[in-house]
């Protein structure tokens, strides 16, 4: 008889396992129970987003935005909306800028809020999973009531913002702030020092500095490497140089680094709010230029030259001056850049987009080598996919 | 002209010198054209170069051209952490020709030149696993080619008498179209691009 010892089998996780964050079809090669090589096979959501830009017009094309990492939807019009503003060349009022930052950071809180907890369902911890949902549909309400849909606000224009915020809506996020914090205090006791928890994390998927850089991490998995690396503070957009924040960092950048340098954003991301809150003032939220911001509805419907521009606006839509850029943010996950081409027309020459899940995923091979099967799904947690974002 | 980024362009400049790149900053962004065979001295220069010390490779893209020779640009966006600056750098590539991939230099590219590979039919020399990353398993057709429809050619649907999904030709009803001014609001006479029936 052929002795089994180095036999190689080859196992498939996925596409629909509970654990793989959407749709991620894996093909592990295991020796035993632990991984010789992962290999994903990622495209399952693949909907050709850059394509269908490439055929809309400037306006048409934010709502795609949106449907990339619809965990934290308005980040991805935020890149998106900077790169426009751009090429054309304007400057958005202050309000705006104000108000842009405070959704971002509730988007971020969205995004963080659900990847902390469902990693931690991953291995095994239910309970903060349904915490962090309660809290999720209190923030998705405030992105309610200002955009008007829960999740794709299709909010941020190039320009400012769609709508000025409702009445009493600082007052409400006000008040949800003061009890947040709470929230994230009970998580961090289920969680930080459960030694289940600690178990399945600590030591697991660990990557230096140098190999993060050179895999093109970016985001909380690069922090967690022990490198303050945050675009909101290197290249600052919109009024994030006016607001104080900390960047945490790790040490070892195993999975449970991954997991205290998210929850530690969460806690400044909570400062940057009420700081934009603060500093919002009474003012316009749209630039004035009438060819690229749509004219207010009382306008249109009494001038004709308002009418024109909000047909032409809507119909045809303005025209970018030829350029090319490439402007990211710091996203949730990490680096999300938009590079925009523009040849002059209303629509997009080319539209590529970079998303931070795309480069993570590829770096699972890497970390899961020498892993157990087990582990698998608590890097896949740690990593923060998306496949909205990675297929694109 | 004083940007920040001139002391780095002239540097660039005077160093690759022989490698005839020429450098480029508009909008505060810097941008170097470079020549295929060259694609490797330059980012291997970029990379080590310690004032421009590039460790990362954010993305790397393609643009399709059609009308232009080359047809397609190779975009591959560097970022130094250290000195906070990014580099983009430019080659142009003809229809079929071999690009060098960089996955030595830097292990990211690796699903970035399958992407590109995926999406354009750009193929790169010395790729250790250059499959389709996005488009599905039996995919023809490079889709973010310029001259590739809207709609594609193939659709999926489960054929119930075979009991598994299928692909067919496209059939559209309402053929899709770009409007602009000159447009007839009664229809189009023309055949939907990638209808095939």
């Amino acid at each position: 008889m052929t002795p089994l010892k180095n036999k190689t089998h080859t196992i498939n996780y996925g596409p629909q396992h509970p654990s793989s964050h959407g749709v991620l079809r894996l093909v592990l090669e295991m020796e035993g129970e632990m991984v010789i090589r992962a290999d994903p096979h990622i495209g399952f959501l693949h909907r050709g987003t850059e394509k269908l830009i490439e055929h809309k017009t400037y306006l048409q094309a934010l709502p795609y935005f949106d449907r990339l990492d619809y965990v934290a939807p308005l980040c991805q019009e935020h890149a998106f909306v900077l790169a426009v503003e751009k090429l054309l060349g304007i400057t958005v009022p202050d309000r705006a800028q104000y108000i842009r930052v405070l959704f971002a950071e509730i988007s971020r809180l969205l995004s963080h809020l659900l990847n902390v907890t469902t990693m931690a369902l991953d291995v095994g911890a239910m309970t903060p999973l349904l915490w962090a949902l309660e809290e999720r549909e209190k923030l998705m309400g405030f992105c309610e009531a200002t955009t008007g849909a829960r999740m794709h606000g299709n909010y941020f224009r190039p320009g400012g913002v769609a709508v000025d915020l409702p009445p009493g809506l600082l007052e409400d996020i006000g008040s949800f702030l003061l009890k947040f914090p709470k929230t994230l205090d009970d998580i961090e006791e289920l969680l930080t020092e459960n030694s289940i928890f600690k178990l399945r994390t600590v030591d697991i998927g660990c990557i230096n500095f140098e190999d993060a850089v050179d895999w093109g991490l970016s985001g909380p998995l690069l922090r967690a490497t022990g490198c303050p690396w945050d675009l909101r503070k290197s290249e600052p957009y919109d009024k994030y140089e006016e607001m104080n924040f900390r960047i945490p960092t790790g040490t070892k950048g195993d999975c449970y680094d991954r997991y205290l340098v998210r929850m530690a954003e969460m806690r400044e991301s909570i400062k940057i709010i009420i700081q934009a809150m603060g500093y919002l003032k009474p003012g316009p939220i749209m630039v004035e230029d009438g060819k690229i911001a749509p004219p207010p509805r009382h306008k249109m419907k009494q001038s004709m030259e308002e009418m024109i521009h909000h047909f032409k606006l809507y119909s045809e839509g303005y025209h970018v001056p030829k350029g090319q850029t490439y402007t990211p943010i710091e996203s949730p996950k990490g680096e999300f850049g938009v590079y925009l081409i523009s040849d002059g027309s209303n629509k997009p020459y080319r539209c590529k987009i970079r998303s931070p899940g795309f480069a993570a995923l590829q770096t699972l091979d890497f970390l899961t080598r020498g892993h157990m099967l087990a582990d698998v799904a608590a890097i896949l947690g740690s990593l923060d996919i998306v496949f909205g974002e990675i297929d694109r | 002209m004083n940007s920040p980024l001139e002391p780095l362009k002239n540097h660039i400049d005077l160093s690759l010198q022989s490698l005839r790149v020429t450098t480029l900053i508009e909008k505060e962004e810097l941008t170097l054209y470079g020549a295929l065979p060259h694609l490797e001295s330059i980012i291997h220069f970029l990379r080590e170069d310690s004032t421009c010390w590039c460790r990362q490779l954010v993305d790397i893209c393609a643009v399709d051209y059609p009308e232009r020779s080359p047809r397609f640009d190779a975009v591959y966006h560097f970022l130094s952490l250290s000195y906070n600056h990014r580099i983009r750098l430019i080659v142009g590539v003809e229809e079929g020709a071999l690009v060098p991939s960089v996955g030595h230099f830097f292990r990211s590219a690796d699903w970035f030149e399958r992407e590109v590979y995926d999406m354009f039919g750009i193929p790169f020399k010395n790729h250790t696993d250059l499959r389709r990353i996005l488009t599905d398993y039996t995919f023809e057709g490079h889709p973010l080619r310029k001259d590739f429809p809207l709609t594609g050619f193939t659709e999926v649907h489960y054929c119930d008498t075979q009991e598994r999904v299928m692909t067919r030709p496209v059939h559209l009803q309402d053929p899709l179209r770009d409007y602009t001014y000159d447009n007839s609001w009664l229809g189009s006479e023309k055949k939907a691009e990638g209808d095939n029936q």
